[in-house]
Parts: structure tokens; C-alpha cells; sequence
């Protein structure tokens, strides 16, 4: 790869209990690109992309070994401080998580519990990422109206808004339409593919054509392990793995 | 056959099913032909805010007992909703699985006790304890007080309001705090503006539960409480509250004229604070049920 990667996966290995969703697992993930993690189900691509800004957390029962940097930097280090972690990080989960607040709560929530008081300020902002998330023209008018009457193509994009408003650098997906109707989802594929101008996008999904679309980099999961990965044209016109291959052509899904 | 059994569970369930409706409006009718007696000799005014207990000589004030019951009551809300809040947050969303497997049993038995045993356990340890610090706020106490039965009845609810309000916490998705917690708030923040928010109807409910509860509790409560139809000037002066008044004293009117009337119609007076408690709830949740869309 000629260019410095964002985020440095180094024999990352995940336990349940005894069970082990993760299996040393070492990538480098480029900046600024969308890079798409695919597998079948139950593979570990969500436990991956949770590792990412440390939502799987060392705790009751869960091992965790391995190293990841972010910006050089090892996020699982007890010193690193985890919001600061997750600040730089938007995630967007299967299905639309709106914060029981109103719409402009929602994005401004991040923003004040990063210490921005300034009520001016903060309209410049919700207005700014709701723009950004091509959400403004549907909801300039009722800003103050609860996020759930939403709809939930909506509230994905609110969803995102929300995220992007914290100004991460990296943009998480967790099959981020697959609660979508076709219509919004093509509204989020766009989106993601707008952002990666600014922001590194991770995205997690089991839609084959969504990664086609998407994807400049792709990783495959199988099993817990990392089976194959590399810029996206190469790995779908010439997979490597029998595996991979196979998954593919939908002999496995 | 089989479709003429069917017809027939239906009904039956139907009827079974406005049984306990039919039984509220029963005692509502009773307690109102038994009450009537007194309502017809004495303004209904007079009885419910004359401060003048006397029987003997037809002296029926139940606003000494109305207070105690309220003061009680808050007193046990004031302690016991913060405590089990608190709890209840703790439990669901910090305690490692082993402090959570160990504390919900307990939490269950404290909420199957026989309110009698509260009771003795209240005039062991609370009342002597409230006696003592009564000095310290500038009063005497005997310990048989409002605070104690405040107390007592606190622990009481405890477990109801713990249990339900756990029950609410831990049915919000994971990944709602997961959303939260990913924008770089930290827990506590979660807990805050996520999962009270989220959580706020069903944690109301909890309230009003412990809150029924409490309000309608007697024997524990009667047996700190000290008894003493004065209206309280302060939580270390001893109380009457409304169930212990009826308990204390029927089937043992003698033959004072009205005096079983009076007790009737005190128990009518507390059905109603009762009712008019929920309504109150029902209020207030569908409030926050339209803010919250």
C-alpha cells in the first residue's frame, strides 16, 4: 500500500468466554478510503468493527489481546482514555439508534458533551451536519419534535448527522441499511461515498452488491479469521482463497 | 364439540376477567352504605379537616390521619426513591454479573417478607435509633415517629421499586447505550441523558407502585408509628396514618355511636387518596409518553 494507513490491526484476538469470535486478526486500514469488511454471519465482522472504538471492552468474561493503533496511537492501552477513542469515531449501527431526545438534541448532543456551550455555535452545527447528511430540507421546520416520529430512513441519516457532528475521522457502518428500504439505503451508500473525501469509512455488511458498489478495500471474514484482503478490484475479479471465492459466488453465504 | 369448549373458555375467561373490577366497585358501594351514617349527621367538610379526635364525644377530625398517611408516605418516597434509583442503575448497568446474581435474590426475598417482621425489626432498630438522633436536630423523640415509619416503610418498597425499575432499565437495547457511549459519552453521561430518559415512564410506574404501596401499608407501620391522632409538626412526632387507625381500632368500638361509620368512611377517605394518587400517575405518564413521541 503506498499510502500510510489509518488504523493498524495487530494480531487482534477476541474471546466470549471461552469462546473465541476473533482469531488473530492483523490488517492496516487505509485513509480516506471505504474499506468494507464481508463474511457471513456470525463470522465476527461486527466484533471487529466494535473493537474499532472499543465498544468490545475487557469485561466480564471478554479477553481481548492484540494491538490496534489509531493514528499510532494503541487504543487498548489502560492509559488511552476511551471517550476520547470513541470521539473520533462515528458509528452507524444495523438499526437507526435515535437518542430519546428531540431531532436537534440529537446532533447536538455530542457537541455539548465535548464542551460547546455557545447557543449559536450549536445551531451552526446541528444546521451544518444535517445539511451534510442531506437531512435538513425534510426537518429545518421541526427541529424541536421528537426523533423517534422520524421515519426510519431518517433517522439513519440523523443517525449520521449525529455522528459526524463530534468531527471524527473515521466513520464506522454496522450493516448501516440493512434496516433501510431500498431507497434510503442508496441515500446512505451515496452519503458514505461522499464522506470518504474527509473520513476513513469502515463499513460491515453482508450485501455482496452494497460492497461492489461501495467498497475500495475489502476484507473477508470467515470463522473469526481474516481470510483475504486488498483493494476491492482485486479481490472480487481474482480472490486468492478458495474460501473467498466461494463466498463470492454464494457457494457459502 | 371441541368448538362449543372454546366458545365456552372464552366466555368463562371474560367473566373471570371483570371479577377484580367487580370487586373494587363492591367495596366502594360498601364502604359508602357503611359510611353514610356519619356523612348524614356531619358535613363532609368538617370531618375531613377538623383536627378533633374524640369518639366518645362524637368528635370525628380525620385530617390528623390524613397527614400522618402523607407524611409517612413522603418520608419513605424522599428515602427510598433516590436509593433505589441508584440501585437499580448500578445493578443494570455497572455491576459485574456475579454482584448481580448475588443481589437480585436478596432483593426478591425482601419483597416477599411478612410486613410484620418489618415491623418488629422497626421497633428493635429504627425506633431506638431515631430516638437517639432526634437531639441532634433539636428535638426529643420516643423513636416512635413519622421517621421511623418513614423509614421502615423506605425499605419496604425498596424491592418493588427496584425490581420494576430493573426490569425497565435492562429491556432498552444495548446498542441505544452503544450509540451514546460511540459519540463519546461516558457512562454515567449515558445513564443520564440515555437510559433515565429512555427509561422515564417505566420508572415512573415503579414509583407509583411503591408509592400504592406505601400509602396503603399497615402493620409495620403501625407498630413504629406511635399512634397519636395529632396532626405532625415535624418527622420525629409521633403519627396516625389512616390504615393504622382503622386497624387499631375496629372491632373494638364498644358501642359509641358513629364510630364504626367514622372508620367506614376513613376507609373510603384512603381508597380515594389512593385513587387519586394514580390518577396523578396516569397524568404524568401520558404526558411524557407525548413528549417522547
Amino acid at each position: 500500500m503506498e499510502q500510510k494507513p489509518h488504523i493498524r490491526i495487530q494480531d487482534l484476538s477476541v474471546f466470549f468466554g471461552r469462546q473465541r469470535a476473533l482469531k488473530n486478526i492483523t490488517i492496516d486500514i487505509p485513509d480516506k478510503k471505504i474499506t468494507v469488511i464481508i463474511g457471513p454471519s456470525g463470522c465476527g465482522k461486527t466484533t471487529l468493527l466494535k473493537c474499532l472504538n472499543r465498544l468490545v471492552e475487557p469485561l466480564d468474561g471478554v479477553k481481548v489481546s492484540g494491538k490496534i493503533f489509531v493514528d499510532e496511537e494503541d487504543i487498548y492501552d489502560p492509559k488511552v482514555e476511551v471517550t476520547h477513542i470513541r470521539k473520533k469515531m462515528g458509528l452507524l449501527s444495523q438499526k437507526p439508534q435515535v437518542l430519546p431526545m428531540s431531532i436537534y438534541d440529537n446532533v447536538a448532543y455530542g457537541p455539548r458533551l465535548h464542551g460547546q456551550k455557545n447557543k449559536k455555535k450549536l445551531g451552526q452545527i446541528v444546521e451544518h451536519y444535517l445539511q451534510m447528511a442531506k437531512l435538513w430540507e425534510e426537518v429545518k421546520d421541526r427541529l424541536s419534535e421528537p426523533a423517534s416520529r422520524l421515519s426510519v430512513g431518517q433517522q439513519q441519516r440523523l443517525c449520521l448527522a449525529r455522528g459526524l457532528a463530534v468531527e471524527p475521522e473515521i466513520i464506522l457502518g454496522d450493516e448501516p441499511t440493512s434496516a433501510l428500504d431500498p431507497q434510503s439505503s442508496q441515500n446512505v451508500e451515496k452519503r458514505l461515498i461522499e464522506l470518504k473525501n474527509d473520513y476513513t469509512v469502515i463499513v460491515v455488511t453482508h450485501i455482496l452488491r452494497q460492497a461492489k458498489r461501495i467498497a475500495d478495500y475489502i476484507a473477508f471474514l470467515y470463522m473469526g479469521e481474516l481470510i483475504e484482503h486488498g483493494p476491492a478490484e482485486g479481490v472480487f475479479a481474482n480472490p486468492k482463497d478458495p474460501r473467498t471465492r466461494a463466498y463470492l459466488t454464494g457457494e457459502i453465504s | 364439540m371441541r368448538l362449543l369448549k372454546d366458545a365456552l373458555a372464552s366466555k368463562v375467561m371474560l367473566v373471570l376477567t371483570f371479577f377484580p373490577g367487580l370487586v373494587v366497585f363492591l367495596i366502594i358501594i360498601g364502604l359508602y352504605l357503611r359510611g353514610r351514617p356519619i356523612l348524614a349527621e356531619k358535613p363532609l367538610f368538617s370531618l375531613l379537616f377538623s383536627s378533633s379526635w374524640a369518639p366518645g364525644r362524637g368528635d370525628f377530625g380525620f385530617f390528623p390521619f390524613i397527614m400522618g398517611t402523607l407524611w409517612v408516605t413522603a418520608v419513605a418516597l424522599i428515602v427510598a426513591v433516590p436509593i433505589s434509583l441508584l440501585a437499580s442503575i448500578y445493578l443494570s448497568e455497572y455491576a459485574p454479573r456475579a454482584v448481580q446474581e448475588f443481589i437480585r435474590p436478596m432483593i426478591d426475598l425482601l419483597a416477599g417478607l411478612p410486613s410484620v417482621i418489618y415491623g418488629v425489626w422497626g421497633v428493635l432498630l429504627i425506633v431506638p435509633l431515631v430516638a437517639r438522633i432526634a437531639p441532634f436536630f433539636g428535638g426529643t423523640s420516643s423513636g416512635y415517629s413519622i421517621l421511623a415509619g418513614g423509614l421502615v416503610l423506605a425499605i419496604m418498597i425498596f424491592p418493588t421499586i427496584i425490581y420494576v425499575s430493573l426490569e425497565v432499565i435492562s429491556s432498552i437495547p444495548y446498542e441505544l447505550r452503544e450509540a451514546s457511549l460511540s459519540l463519546g459519552a461516558t457512562k454515567w453521561e449515558t445513564v443520564k441523558h440515555v437510559v433515565l430518559k429512555k427509561g422515564l415512564q417505566g420508572i415512573i410506574a415503579a414509583i407509583v407502585l411503591g408509592l400504592s404501596r406505601a400509602l396503603g401499608e399497615t402493620m409495620a407501620v403501625l407498630m413504629v408509628v406511635g399512634n397519636i391522632p395529632k396532626v405532625p409538626q415535624s418527622v420525629f412526632d409521633g403519627g396516625y396514618p389512616l390504615p393504622a387507625l382503622i386497624a387499631n381500632n375496629y372491632g373494638e368500638m364498644m358501642s359509641v355511636p358513629l364510630y364504626d361509620s367514622a372508620l367506614m368512611l376513613a376507609a373510603g377517605v384512603l381508597l380515594v387518596i389512593v385513587l387519586v394518587f394514580n390518577v396523578l400517575a396516569r397524568i404524568i405518564l401520558v404526558r411524557v409518553e407525548r413528549r417522547a413521541g
